[in-house]
């Protein structure tokens, strides 16, 4: 036996987008018509179908842990729902060795009118567990929440971050030898999300294989040495996950979306050299974002703001030329200008996001958006969290030697 | 076959907590828990004594507390079977967001449905019971059929809800048509009134399933007869396929639940 668990070998999956005849009333009469109909419409059908995975072929081994990286509608859930046999693929195979636990919604099953304690045991019974099983862990899976006294109290009273601290505190105490996990980590604040890593981490260190799709790339860098890249069903790049991330990122930028023509659009966003656009970065470090715009109708005192953003999506900085001294721009149609922001990279290392926004002066209607407009990531030698670095410095006084020395680790320097 | 069997003996405990949870949730939300138990079954009883007292004026006999108890005994395991049937076939539409997230075998939906109204029953039964005694009614050892037979509509109404089940998730008016038919059904199966009040055309009443297990019922309660060998096996048999039927069926498009949800 090798150590192989999970294998996909050439898994195709096909879907069928627009219509389905869900009720008899619909498809009986629709029957009837293609029977009439007959011969070269038979063709039809093909176009509406499509392949949500296509020749997706990948080994995962024991104690492995992998992030799957993608677009939305790149096939991750579709992927996931196949690992965890919720979904049969079209052709291929796939082989799971051991006891796969699959978290692709926290709290499922969560009835509203039971309480806390009653629905740990639904929820861990659905996840898998015994009731045995649950019984034993309870006070540990209510501690991890931190639900105190409200354990009696109908969930349905629950905040959603109580909700799904409860969700994701069941789910943590499973136990299997493969963790699937799609999302989860978007919910509840800051701690416990902290919290979730570090659950899933010491699952990783205990041995079990982990599979972790998120759009949280600072979570993935941090969990998973390797990830797939998925797009349009199709496996791109099976990878390293800082070399994934790079590629991903590179993608992002290619397909941001615009809000429509309101008479003023950007351009381009480039981060860096245009040239050689970058994508990391050390703390500490100057960043210039360049941002080209084009009028296409007269447009008057827009303002050009410039949002940076954690992986959360949370804004953690920003600016606008008006803000900077600059006047607020007047453009002509037909016309272009450009701004180049310069910005001291101060940030711990993570993901971040760039996005930028143009809005009417006075009214602050929205003439355009890109979100994201790039994504960079900071690196560091030093492990930090939150996004702002404050460059700490330590100083141990351990008296029991009689010595005192001052540690000092700049988070790095270019 | 016995892979699938297997993992639905391992999803007991699920099994368990999902009926748990309905019968759970149904009395928590209302006081009227209980009361709603037995008025399905009695306004059965109701319809059914009406229509004994008609047939009683017709042929100049006189009602006795027996009629009164054959439709009794009828009516609670009709009324499970209705109520099985109907929370059975909506049961996995109810619980999509679980059938789209998580694997485990689909099954428990229908099966804990049907099984959630054993509860029911059980309250309907003891009612049923107290007022039989009341009105001097002496079992014999006959009325012990009553556990097998049951057990038999169990498996029947697990079959057939295997099979709404999945076909209600592929076509969402059948749910509606379930309703017309168990609206009528009653009429086609000898609970307001005993088969051999259709007299020659009573065997063609008894090719209903379910018609045999309530005679054999009423038969045995009531009247302390053992019920009739052939068509008992007659309902057995056809259960067996049946459930054999269902559950092939169910764990064949199972595999396509999640995406056509």
């Amino acid at each position: 036996m090798s150590d192989v668990v999970l294998r996909m070998d050439q898994v195709f999956k096909k879907f069928t987008k627009g219509e389905r005849h869900d009720s008899l009333r619909d498809m009986i009469p629709a029957m009837v018509k293609s029977m009439l109909r007959r011969g070269p419409k038979a063709q039809d059908l093909k176009n509406d179908e499509f392949w949500a995975l296509q020749d997706v072929s990948y080994e995962i081994k024991r104690g492995e842990a992998v992030g799957i990286i993608g677009h939305n509608g790149a096939g991750k859930s579709t992927m996931l729902k196949h690992l965890s046999g919720i979904m049969r693929p079209t052709s291929g195979r796939i082989d799971v060795y051991g006891r796969l636990s699959a978290l692709i919604e926290v709290g499922a099953g969560f009835h509203p009118d039971l309480t806390g304690r009653e629905n740990v045991y639904l929820n861990g019974v659905i996840l898998g567990m015994t009731r045995e099983e649950i019984r034993r862990k309870f006070d540990e899976i209510v501690d991890f929440a931190g639900l105190g006294d409200f354990v009696d109290t109908p969930v349905k009273r629950y905040s959603s971050g109580m909700h799904a601290r409860l969700g994701f505190a069941v789910a943590a105490h499973l136990e299997p030898d493969i963790l699937v996990i799609d999302e989860v980590l978007s919910v509840g604040d800051y701690a416990f999300q902290a919290k979730g890593i570090a659950k899933m981490r010491s699952v990783v260190e205990s041995g079990a294989t982990v599979i972790f799709v998120s759009h949280n790339l600072g979570a993935v860098v941090g969990l998973c040495e390797r990830s797939l890249l998925l797009k349009n069903g199709k496996l791109l790049l099976d990878a390293p996950t800082p070399e994934v991330i790079r590629t991903y990122m590179q993608q992002i930028s290619a397909v941001r979306s615009h809000t429509g023509d309101k008479g003023i659009t950007i351009e381009s966003v480039s981060l860096g050299d245009e040239a050689a656009p970058r994508l990391t970065f050390r703390p500490g470090e100057q960043l210039e974002i360049k941002v080209s715009l084009r009028a296409s109708a007269p447009v008057r005192k827009v303002s050009c703001v410039l949002y940076i953003k954690d992986k959360q999506y949370y804004t953690i900085f920003n600016a606008s030329p008006d803000r900077l001294g600059a006047s607020l721009l007047d453009l002509e149609a037909g016309e272009t200008f450009s701004y180049t922001f310069a910005l001291d990279l101060h940030l711990a290392p993570g993901a971040f996001h760039v996005c930028i926004a143009l809005l009417q002066h006075g009214t602050g209607r929205v003439l355009d958006v890109v979100e994201p407009a790039a994504t960079f990531l900071v690196e560091s030698d030093v492990d930090l969290g939150g996004a702002a670095n404050l460059y700490p410095r330590l100083e141990v006084s351990d008296e029991r030697q009689g010595v005192s020395a001052v540690l000092t680790r700049q988070a790095a320097q270019s | 076959m016995t892979n699938n069997l297997a993992s639905l003996v391992k999803a007991r405990d699920l099994l368990y907590m999902l009926t748990w949870r309905d019968i759970h949730v149904r009395y928590k939300q209302s006081i009227m828990g209980l009361f709603w138990s037995v008025l399905m079954p009695s306004l059965i009883v109701g319809a059914g004594v009406l229509v004994r007292v008609g047939a009683a004026q017709f042929s100049g006999t006189k009602i006795t507390a027996e009629d009164i108890s054959s439709v009794m005994v009828r009516a609670v395991p009709w009324s499970f079977f209705i109520a099985g049937l109907r929370f059975a076939t909506s049961s996995l539409l109810v619980n999509s967001n679980l059938v789209t997230k998580i694997a485990f075998p689909k099954e428990v939906f229908p099966i804990s449905a049907v099984f959630s109204n054993l509860f029911d029953f059980l309250i309907a039964t003891t009612v049923v019971v107290i007022v039989m005694f009341a009105t001097g009614w002496h079992p014999t050892l006959h009325a012990l059929w009553f556990v097998p037979l049951m057990i038999v509509l169990i498996a029947l109404t697990v079959s057939l809800s295997l099979i709404l089940a999945a076909a209600n998730l592929f076509f969402r008016d059948v749910k509606y048509l379930v309703e017309v038919f168990l609206t009528y059904a009653i009429f086609f199966t000898p609970v307001l009134y005993p088969a051999k009040m259709l007299g020659e055309w009573q065997h063609v009443l008894m090719l209903n399933p379910i018609a045999p297990l309530l005679e054999g019922i009423a038969n045995s309660v009531v009247l302390g007869e053992a019920p009739d060998a052939f068509w008992t096996w007659y309902s057995v048999i056809t259960t067996a396929l049946l459930l054999w039927a269902g559950y092939g069926l169910f764990k064949r498009l199972e595999s396509k639940f999640a995406e056509s949800i």
